[in-house]
């Protein structure tokens, strides 16, 4: 099997085959590359690519994989912010690469820029900034994500008022792009805590006054990987792209629990 | 090579294959295959809303709902599956909600409903309130609802496994559909499926333009591979421009904006649309308002330094109902143009935004091998599909109302059917086109880069074959499109290995592409007339005489054969051969067409 040789940290790959349109500036973009077919740990390799300020993160990817890389294996669809494939970190941050742009990561002073982009932490790496999220949804799945309810079904829709209907809104949000999980410490130390993403969503349902499944679902939450676990850090709520008060909706889950009451 | 055997398979997990999953996975042993994880699905991006005459907040019913559906489609519409569409869609709303979507509430806790282009009050009187929504985000909401009752069900799927071919097998009856072969992207590894039916949901091909709402994995792989099987694409001239994308960049911002009272303005900050739909103004379908704000370009009344777009205006909405009902279109509008719509106008342009045409199928999901046979075990739903509900062009929240209703149906229909025949043998060495194309992409030493040739379609698509067409754009495009099919036989790409190599399906998904945009201008070419999403400026009326009928495009295959052809690109049979178009008649039940006035 053949692949690309690695270049090493830096000395930079230079990206003239990328159209420089007028207004743009070069930046370095230092990628954690790693492909385990090839490489037996990661490393950083360094591209020079011309980005205008407006330019997402996620078109320099796009650019060094079809101009200067094609090895270069990363995950997006939308490139709006709504799908969650992206997430990465970016300048040691955990953000959907479509939603940064270049202008607010210029070096101040027209000093030269560096992009560091890196996998997300906490779930295992498969090539460059593809991880496994088995693990990420298999916590998803484990707290009940769905709309439990007993009895006969009405033959309209239920009635919820619209303060009801408010009181998970926040947490309706999530698309599941793990940047919550994989910027927890408690989640990094030990992967089997349910980490901050399957958490916001049982509040989703636990707040929701036509689901009737909140004493499982608590239940669940309450074991030793469950909320208690969390040290109310705020590294999730800082990460959600969404902008989900996710610690919040962790402390009202907590607080549920504490006084069995939703 | 791997071996799985089901009863159903769905390929696709948006809305469409996960509402068919649904119904199928209750009924039988049924795999959902998707390239993305099911969340992923492009289905999430959808904002403004899902119409069903609910009449919660005022007078409406579903024949109304019906008649705009075929007035908006240009009388194009089969009108029988827009009456099926418009009955159920009062069940598909209730079914999500019982599902446990968080649709937005009146204040007595019904359902909300607020207004859409070209949804209307007794057949054109006014602007309606008939689309039910949660906030700027109903297509998200519908993915994960739907993805959580997939949990609940306990369905099966193979994430991000990319089918690239479906296995027909002939038998004394005829050709029927018997598997499915995919590519896992984690390995690199063929698997074969075989299955009693299959589902495809694969959504629509928008990245044949470079101006679009749609996603980077919007390439048409389903409309593609049926294509290449000599199966006909129904009405592909048929794309919709968006109005409202963000200028130069396309992403949408929804008709929702305009139902909430949004105005478009041009650069001297008039309401244009008073001009040109007098009636229902900044409410008019989508064709009439895309025609429109392109016309005021064309004629000097664009904004900004290039004069090349027009303004959304909200400004009056204020703050609180941007922030309620449209957070996520405000939001995308600070993130990526730095505007803030609470206090300036928007500028925005026509995006290219979804395709009317795709797979024809009856209203029961069966996918159709000419006008009128079906091949058993061949179903489709969603965006893929062509039923016709939308004729020449979609209503906004008509989309996800097609994927609940006709992948619901679509799912039954499968299962039905698949618990009423037995397996069928495959063909000998079912995958061997796959393998020969993935192993001479993996190989190939050519000089032609996939960025290269993807970056020139989607310039040609969006200079001569949008939202205004003429007998030269088009034939420029023909001639581009072809020159770069050509070129895609050259094509190679950098990454030989197998694990994640998306480099390889991304050469993969351009010949789709390639495939369906010369369809595109091949069927618009012929269509001598303006009808909805398809505007000639050589030929500016509607013409019922001569194509009041649906075009059927078929890829002519050498010597019928659909096995691999050592001769083509990549062993594509018939990758470089000729189109046969047909025309298919339209449904007519209860509606002449008429002039079409808003
Ligand atoms: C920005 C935006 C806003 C919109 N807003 C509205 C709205 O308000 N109201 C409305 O009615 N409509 C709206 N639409 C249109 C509507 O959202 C789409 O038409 C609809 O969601 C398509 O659903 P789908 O299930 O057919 O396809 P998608 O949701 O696109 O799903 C396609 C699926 O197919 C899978 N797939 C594709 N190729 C392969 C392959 N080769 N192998 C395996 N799997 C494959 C993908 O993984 C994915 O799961 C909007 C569209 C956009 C882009
Ligand atoms: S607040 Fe809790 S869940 Fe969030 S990062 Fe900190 S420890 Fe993890
Ligand atoms: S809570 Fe926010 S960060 Fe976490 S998975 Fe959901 S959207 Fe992503
Ligand atoms: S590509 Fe969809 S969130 Fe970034």
């Amino acid at each position: 099997m053949t692949s690309t040789a690695a270049v090493l940290d830096n000395t930079a790959n230079t990206a003239s085959e990328i159209p420089a349109p007028d207004g743009s500036v070069t930046v370095t973009v230092k990628i954690q590359r790693f492909n385990p077919e090839v490489d037996s740990e990661p490393h950083w390799e360094s591209y020079d690519v011309p980005a205008l300020p407006t330019d997402r993160v996620l078109n320099l990817l796009i650019n060094i994989k079809g101009y200067v890389d094609g090895t270069l294996s990363f995950r997006r669809s939308c490139a709006h912010g709504i799908c969650g494939s992206d997430a990465m970190q970016i300048n040691g941050m955990n953000r959907l690469a479509c939603k940064v742009l270049v202008k607010d990561l210029l070096a101040k002073k027209g000093k030269p820029t560096t992009i560091t982009v890196a996998p997300i932490k906490g779930l295992p790496v498969m090539k460059d900034l593809y991880v496994d999220m088995e693990p990420f949804f298999e916590a998803f799945r484990a707290v009940k994500p769905f709309l439990i309810s007993y009895g006969n079904e009405p033959s309209r829709e239920r009635i919820q008022s619209p303060a009801d209907r408010e009181r998970f809104d926040d947490t309706t949000k999530c698309i599941l792009c793990a940047c919550c999980t994989t910027s927890c410490p408690v989640y990094w130390a030990d992967g089997s805590y349910f980490g901050p993403a399957a958490i916001v969503n049982a509040h989703r349902f636990i707040f929701d006054s036509r689901d009737e499944g909140a004493e499982e679902r608590l239940d669940i939450l309450n074991d030793t990987e469950g909320v208690w676990r969390c040290r109310t850090t705020f590294n999730c709520t800082d990460a959600c792209p969404r902008g989900i008060q996710v610690t919040k909706a962790i402390q009202e889950v907590k607080r549920a629990l504490l006084f069995k009451r939703v | 090579m791997q071996f799985h055997k089901y009863d159903v398979l769905i390929v696709g997990a948006g809305g469409a294959g996960m509402r068919a999953a649904i119904e199928a996975g209750q009924r039988a042993r049924t795999a959902v295959l998707t390239k993305l994880y099911p969340t992923r699905s492009h289905t999430g991006a959808a904002q403004g809303g899902m119409c069903a005459a609910l009449a919660n907040v005022e007078e409406d019913n579903w024949e109304w709902h019906t008649f705009d559906t075929v007035k908006g489609g240009d009388y194009l519409t089969d009108q029988d599956a827009a009456e099926i569409m418009a009955k159920e869609a009062i069940d598909a709303v209730l079914d999500l909600e019982r599902m446990g979507l968080p649709f937005n509430r009146t204040e007595d806790g019904t359902i909300d409903q607020r207004r859409f282009g070209g949804h209307t009050r007794d057949h054109g009187k006014a602007a309606v309130r008939r689309a039910c929504y949660a906030a700027d985000r109903t297509g998200h909401m519908i993915l994960q609802t739907l993805y959580q009752n997939c949990v609940k069900h306990g369905i099966e799927f193979f994430n991000e496994f990319y089918v690239l071919d479906i296995v027909l097998s002939d038998t004394e009856d005829g050709q029927v559909a018997t598997g499915a072969i995919a590519y896992e992207l984690a390995t690199g590894e063929i698997h074969v499926f075989q299955a009693k039916s299959i589902v495809f949901a694969t959504g629509g091909f928008g990245k044949v333009f470079k101006t679009t709402s749609n996603a980077h994995t919007l390439t048409g792989d389903g409309m593609g591979i049926y294509y290449r099987k000599g199966l006909p694409l129904e009405d592909m001239e048929f794309y919709q421009f968006h109005p409202t994308g963000l200028a130069g960049l396309g992403i949408l911002l929804t008709e929702g904006a305009r139902g909430e009272g949004a105005i478009l303005r041009n650069k001297d900050g008039e309401r244009f649309m008073e001009r040109y739909a007098p009636t229902i103004k900044d409410l008019a379908p989508r064709d009439i308002v895309a025609r429109s704000m392109v016309l005021e370009v064309l004629e000097g009344r664009g904004a900004g330094p290039d004069a090349d777009y027009v303004y959304l205006d909200c400004t009056h909405l204020g703050a609180e109902v941007l922030e309620s009902k449209l957070p996520d279109i405000t939001e995308f509008a600070r993130t990526y143009l730095g505007i803030d719509p609470v206090t300036e106008p928007v500028p925005v342009y026509p995006t290219a935004h979804y395709a009317m045409g795709g797979i024809p199928t009856t209203v029961r999901g069966e996918a159709l091998r000419d006008n009128d046979a079906v091949i058993p075990g061949l179903y489709a739903a969603g965006e893929v599909a062509c039923v016709s509900v939308h004729g020449s062009n979609r209503l906004g929240t008509n989309s996800l109302l097609d994927i609940n209703v006709f992948g619901k149906r679509a799912g039954i229909a499968a299962a039905e059917y698949a618990n009423s025949v037995g397996h069928v043998e495959l063909p000998d060495e079912p995958a061997a086109m796959v393998q020969g194309m993935v192993e001479t992409l993996r190989s190939a030493e050519g000089g032609e880069r996939v960025v290269e040739i993807r970056t020139e379609l989607q310039r040609t698509m969006d200079i001569n074959a949008a939202v205004y067409r003429t007998e030269d754009t088009l034939k420029q495009a023909l001639h581009d499109v072809q020159a770069l099919k050509e070129r895609y036989g050259r094509v190679a790409v950098m990454d030989k290995g197998k694990r994640y190599n998306t480099d390889l399906l991304e050469a993969v998904e351009l010949g789709f592409l390639l495939d369906l945009a010369e369809c595109l201008v091949n069927a618009a070419l012929a269509r001598k007339e303006s009808r909805g999403g398809h505007a000639r400026e050589d030929y500016p009326d509607r013409d019922d005489t001569n194509f009041m009928r649906h075009s059927m495009s078929y890829k002519v295959l050498p010597g019928g054969s659909t096995g691999p052809d050592p001769d083509a690109p990549l062993g594509l049979t018939g990758f470089l051969s000729d189109i046969r178009l047909d025309y298919k008649p339209v449904v007519f039940t209860r509606y002449e067409p008429m002039e079409r006035k808003y």
